[in-house]
């Protein structure tokens, strides 16, 4: 009888050997968007190789993100080569306006999904000759939640609030003005008619979730303060021929606290 | 409302993990998400068994710890807690404070099952 299994074959045949079950807990510390940040850093080396600036802009839908956008080619088209990227759930009408300007857009239309991610920036780029543009703009798909949480290889946030729609926002959706690196009240024309929007209080709140950056009030349509914006785009551009090699932007990192509480 | 996309790359990288180790399946995974992360804990929790269903991480227990949102002041130095819209130091008041704690997006840990079948 085999002594392994009692059968009555003689010793020597093959046994199904039977693994104990047992379970492994295996530390990760990884975050969510991984994989994203992995493509943003792709991204983020093309555009340091061709020494393009790479803007993301985010805000609520109608805030004034391709009007701005129109205002800037029409001032700084001849100084700047200039595209832009433009994210959509539908149409291509924001990239027809942007190229009525005669500067070449991209248009991505996500479909349902609510931001833009790295992969389909980097589809984008294809359609781009990024050595022949110093500024990328990509305009982010209306959403004051969801585009602030995916990195898409860009240098700088900015994120604009259109005094329409209330002075509170920073407060109410702290991620997307904390990620950004310049915020921009825009409509300021409509200011004098608009006497629920005081924009000391917007920036109260927006200091108050700790964001230090600068804080510009514009008019696109109305051409008003519109120069401190392009003062802004022009220093970001010098500092990008400079630092470019070695720019890098890592806003999911685990911090050493939560990592070492994590578990 | 990203957390399907979320629990996308949530599930393949635990599939991933559980291949590396050659795991049979996964039997919970444990995030780390706090409040300034931009991520809704309970939107997460109902799109899990969505992206999950048919895969090896189809049953496993889905653990959210919320991390706490903390600040150190660049002011007075101290370490404390604070809110997400409101982020100054709790002893002194400054806002020249910075994110310690509260905007992670984290897999802390998964638990992988292995054995009970035939090698």
């Amino acid at each position: 009888m085999c002594k392994t299994c009692g059968c009555g074959i003689p010793a020597g045949h093959a046994h199904a050997a039977i693994e104990p079950s047992r379970t492994e807990t295996v530390r990760v510390m990884q975050s969510l968007l991984h994989r994203n940040d992995a493509a943003a850093a792709r991204n983020r080396a093309l555009f340091n190789a061709s020494g393009t600036l790479v803007l993301n802009l985010m805000s609520s839908p109608g805030s004034g993100k391709t009007a701005l956008l129109e205002a800037t080619i029409d001032s700084m088209k001849d100084e700047l080569r200039i595209a832009v990227i433009e994210g959509d759930l539908e149409t291509e009408r924001d990239a027809e306006r942007i190229r009525a300007r005669g500067v070449p857009a991209v248009q991505i239309t996500t479909g349902t999904a609510c931001h833009l991610d790295a992969e389909m920036v980097r589809g984008a780029l294809r359609d781009l000759a990024l050595d022949g543009i110093d500024i990328l703009f990509i305009e982010n798909v209306g959403n004051l939640v969801c585009p602030a949480s995916f990195d898409l290889g860009q240098h700088f946030n900015v994120t604009l609030l259109a005094a329409t729609e209330g002075d509170d926002k920073p407060a109410k959706y702290p991620v997307i003005f904390r990620a950004a690196d310049l915020v921009l009240i825009t409509k300021t024309d409509l200011l004098p008619v608009l006497d629920d929007f005081d924009p000391a209080r917007a920036e109260a709140f927006l200091r108050g979730v700790a964001s230090r950056v600068p804080l510009l009030q514009l008019s696109a349509r109305k051409g008003m303060g519109l120069q401190a914006w392009f003062d802004w785009l022009r220093a970001r551009r010098i500092g990008i021929g400079r630092t470019a090699k070695n720019f890098s932007y890592r806003p999911h990192e685990p911090t050493a606290e939560s990592a070492a509480s994590g578990n | 409302m990203h957390e399907l996309a979320l629990c996308a790359a949530l599930r393949d990288a635990v599939l991933r993990i559980a291949a590396d180790r050659n795991a049979r399946s996964v039997s919970s995974v444990r995030l780390l998400i706090g409040p300034l992360s931009g991520v809704d804990g309970d939107a997460l929790s109902r799109a899990y068994p969505l992206a999950c269903a048919g895969t090896a991480c189809a049953d496993a227990t889905l653990l959210i710890e919320p991390a706490p949102v903390r600040v150190h002041c660049g002011g007075c130095g101290a370490l404390t807690d604070a809110q997400p819209q409101k982020l100054a130091c709790a002893d002194c008041g400054s806002l020249e404070t910075t994110i310690v704690s509260g905007d992670e997006m984290l897999i802390s840990s998964v638990e992988l099952l292995f054995g009970e079948r035939d090698v």
